[in-house]
């Protein structure tokens, strides 16, 4: 039981812990936090899986950038009266049924796999080989999310400050 | 159980309570989230193959692009969901329907 594995299973824990938790939550501001958590674990698993380089990209995009957007999201759409923003559920059974069954039907997939019972050979990767791909196989991919990337940032910006007129 | 095993496991996971959220909240802002969750699903599960075919870091590369598209889609959702409360001062799914009245 040396710390990678004690860490490993920490992390797998809190994911999942706050993920079923924000299943349940009402406040739509404990939701995002509870996001955060998620997020946070996952990059952890991340570097465990010698994945450091997308790690540091998970902390920085999600926690660094999405969560802020979703926070000021929260704050935006709330009515301001001071009071916590709670949500209603609906389509509880139809949600928490159809939830069960994709994750009884992927993990009895992954039941019988020999070959995930073996797992890999437990050699890390090289981060200088993830560079070496983005930059010579994978260029062109790499260059396209740019362009992408690029659009979707000033097109939220155009349709958040366009001023609509009020509902009839 | 393995590592990887726990990995795919996790990621399982984090697909159907993703999926559930969709389906069960009754805010927009929490639909996006649980399409992130979604999104990290997929990024796990590629993270996990790649730790298992560990001889070229495709896994990774493909997870990069994953994120990147999961930011286009947040920050662009946000927008359309700020415009929309704007414009209803309503930030349930079901109460908008003008199309189908």
């Amino acid at each position: 039981m040396n710390a990678a594995v004690i860490l490993h299973y920490f992390f797998l824990g809190t994911a999942a812990i706050a993920t079923i938790a924000l299943l349940f939550a009402r406040n739509v501001f404990y939701g995002a936090l509870l996001l955060l958590i998620t997020l946070l674990s996952l990059a952890g698993l991340y570097v465990l899986s010698f994945a450091e380089f997308l790690a540091m990209t998970q902390i920085l995009v999600y926690a660094g950038g999405i969560l802020v957007l979703i926070i000021f999201a929260v704050m935006l759409t709330s009515h301001l009266n001071g009071k916590p923003l709670l949500i209603d559920h609906s389509n509880r059974l139809a949600g928490g049924l159809l939830g069960l069954t994709v994750f009884a039907m992927l993990t009895s997939l992954m039941v019988g796999q020999q070959q995930l019972q073996t797992g890999g050979n437990g050699e890390p990767i090289s981060i200088m080989l993830l560079g070496r791909l983005l930059m010579t196989s994978y260029v062109f991919p790499f260059e396209l999310t740019g362009i992408v990337l690029l659009i979707a940032l000033i097109g939220a910006a155009v349709i958040a400050s366009s001023s609509t007129t009020k509902r009839l | 159980m393995t590592p990887d095993y726990e990995l795919l496991i996790l990621g399982a996971l984090l697909f159907s309570v993703g999926l559930a959220t969709v389906i069960i909240k009754r805010n927009m802002i929490f639909v996006l989230m649980g399409i992130e969750l979604l999104l990290n699903a997929s990024v796990l599960n590629l993270v996990a193959f790649n730790r298992i075919h560990n001889d070229a870091p495709t896994g990774q590369v493909f997870g990069l692009f994953v994120i990147v598209i999961a930011v286009c889609e947040a920050a662009v959702g946000l927008a359309i969901v700020i415009q929309v409360y704007r414009f209803y001062q309503s930030s349930v799914p079901d109460q908008i329907n003008d199309l189908k009245e």
